[in-house]
């Protein structure tokens, strides 16, 4: 469904993605994880047009759309969520949701009946009148991914979801993306959180310092040498071995 | 973007009945020129309101096309005697193409916030210059316009038509600003407003919507010269692009509230109602202009979100206590 091949994007003399290749299958929760700082969000933001790529191309369904406007991105189908959360401050919770649903209807009503639906969907249905700006941080995480679901993606990027909720949080989270799953929308996260990657990604790729360095299940992964090196580092996955410790 | 309430619905027809009888009412002209003065000064708030309050894109030369539009009628009308009639439609024509054309420039480049405020004022002065400067606009001296009251000169000996003509004017622009509060666009540029970069990833095709706004609004600044033109019959370069008027658009319209169907209209009662007020009531020169500024900078500083907020505010403190 998403074919990216070769991205490479530098700020200044930072290669921030260096020829990055990866391929997201349709139905699939796939994730992409990495250090801090390694250019997961900057891979997000090329491929959802936010930030135009020295080189490489970006195919969404076939259809070529490296440098493409955001706008029209979201019109073909796929929508990104932000990691740090951009609420339209002084609008209602339901309000924000509907812009999102403007993109499929023009209707007011429809719109609004819309986003009451995926309000319900990721458990806000209770904040809508609240203003964006009195929500917690779980809130704004909600909204992004309601106002993202109410474009009606085929394919949606979530960038970091996750962060800075509670245990509890974290599983509801979990579920709701495990529902929109099944309700046929491919997803493409980027996660900290390891416990909701390992429980909801059919595949994992990771990244550290702009190059990709390991992809598979992720379990394998988890066991991967180069990776257990790039978060705890150089030796970490032999002394791992000796000491007889297993991550899967 | 609740719908309206059956109260506030009372109160649009009762405001409405009491602006159509006024006129036929209280018969004294110089009522009805303070009047007349106020709705427009609503109009032309309401043309900035569009770009500024609901797009958030704050002009500081929204006279521009109010100068475009007081000067493309006043010329078909003085030298080639065409009728203002026809005139204000050309006058539309001509701020939606200057809305169309500093827009483009503006938004191609991505200039917002106070870059997009000077770009503006910069358009504004630039053509306050050529004004000054060509043949064609009479140049500094400006233009006389004849008085020969007609309906097809939109010229009239009463001052009841003018006034009844502003307030066509204005209940056309408060139905433009009803409509954005509840159609598509209208949320967009809200979107717009409150963050770019997220309305941009739900589908919103930023430059658009800013290019459609800036032409609405450019289309109503253009309408509002031809008035002008017609009630004061001169217009001259800083008249027509100088300041004072961009100012007062933004003015009535921030101490209304912004981004709001009514802000501009109030901010106008209000700030002109003071003004007159405080003219009236304080002899000694200045005098009044001083109280004006006081009671300006009170509003500006303690109701951030204009008149509108603070009773929007009041309003939600009630409801929330019956609600309890």
């Amino acid at each position: 469904m998403l074919k990216v091949t070769d991205l490479s994007k530098s700020f200044g003399g930072l290669k921030a993605v260096n020829q990055v290749s990866l391929n997201v299958r349709e139905g699939q929760i796939v994730s992409l994880i990495g250090p801090n700082g390694a250019g997961k969000t900057t891979m997000f933001a090329m491929v959802a047009g936010f930030i135009e790529p020295n080189s490489g191309t970006v195919m969404f369904d076939g259809n070529d759309i490296t440098g493409q406007q955001p706008h029209r991105i979201c019109d073909s189908g796929m929508v990104r969520t932000f990691q740090i959360t951009q609420p339209f401050a002084k609008l209602s919770t339901l309000e924000n949701i509907m812009v999102g649903a403007y993109c499929r209807t023009g209707n007011r009503r429809q719109a609004e009946a819309e986003a009451r639906i995926v309000a319900k969907q990721v458990g806000m249905e209770d904040l809508l009148n609240k203003d964006a700006d009195s929500l917690t941080v779980s809130g704004c995480k909600r909204l992004e991914l309601a106002r993202a679901l109410a474009t009606k993606p085929r394919l949606l990027l979530l960038d970091e979801v996750m962060a800075g909720l509670n245990p509890t949080e974290i599983d509801e989270t979990v579920e709701v993306i495990k529902g929109i799953r099944s309700s046929g929308v491919t997803i493409f996260l980027i996660e900290h959180v390891m416990k909701a990657v390992v429980n909801l990604s059919d595949y994992s790729y990771v990244l550290n310092d702009g190059v990709l360095i390991a992809q598979g299940t992720p379990t394998e992964i988890a066991n991967d040498k180069a990776v257990i090196e790039a978060y705890l580092g150089h030796g970490a996955a032999e002394l791992m071995q000796k000491r007889g410790i297993s991550n899967a | 973007m609740s719908s309206l309430q059956d109260s506030h619905k009372l109160l649009i027809v009762i405001g409405l009945a009491v602006a159509i009888a006024f006129p036929l009412v209280i018969n004294n002209n110089f009522y009805i020129d303070i009047l007349t003065l106020i709705l427009f000064s609503a109009f032309l708030g309401q043309s900035w309101n569009i770009l500024g309050g609901y797009a958030g894109q704050f002009s500081f030369g929204g006279v521009v096309f109010f100068g475009t539009g007081a000067y493309a009628s006043s010329i078909l009308m003085e030298t080639y005697s065409i009728d203002p009639w026809i005139g204000i439609f050309a006058a539309i024509f001509a701020g939606a193409i200057m809305g169309m054309l500093i827009g483009f420039i503006s938004f191609r480049y991505g200039l917002k916030g106070s870059y997009f405020a000077l770009i503006t004022l910069a358009f504004a002065e630039f053509f306050r210059v050529i004004a000054n400067s060509v043949e064609f606009t009479g140049g500094g001296a400006g233009i006389f316009i004849d008085h020969e009251p007609s309906l097809a000169r939109l010229q009239f000996q009463d001052p009841s038509g003018y006034y009844y003509l502003a307030l066509i004017m204005t209940v056309i622009s408060l139905l433009v600003a009803w409509w954005l509060k509840q159609s598509r666009f209208g949320a967009r540029l809200v979107a717009i407003r409150e963050n770019e970069d997220a309305a941009k990833a739900l589908g919103v095709n930023v430059f658009r919507c800013k290019m459609y706004a800036i032409i609405i609004s450019g289309a109503m600044g253009g309408a509002a010269g031809t008035f002008y033109a017609q009630k004061f019959l001169y217009l001259d370069p800083p008249i027509a692009f100088g300041v004072d008027i961009s100012v007062e658009m933004l003015l009535v319209t921030i101490v209304g509230g912004l981004g709001t169907v009514f802000g501009p209209l109030l901010g106008a009662f209000v700030l002109h109602g003071i003004s007159e007020l405080a003219r009236h009531f304080l002899e000694a020169p200045g005098l009044s202009l001083m109280v004006y500024g006081a009671i300006l900078v009170l509003i500006i500083g303690f109701l951030p979100n204009g008149l509108i907020g603070a009773f929007s505010r009041f309003g939600k403190k009630k409801k929330d206590n019956k609600d309890a």
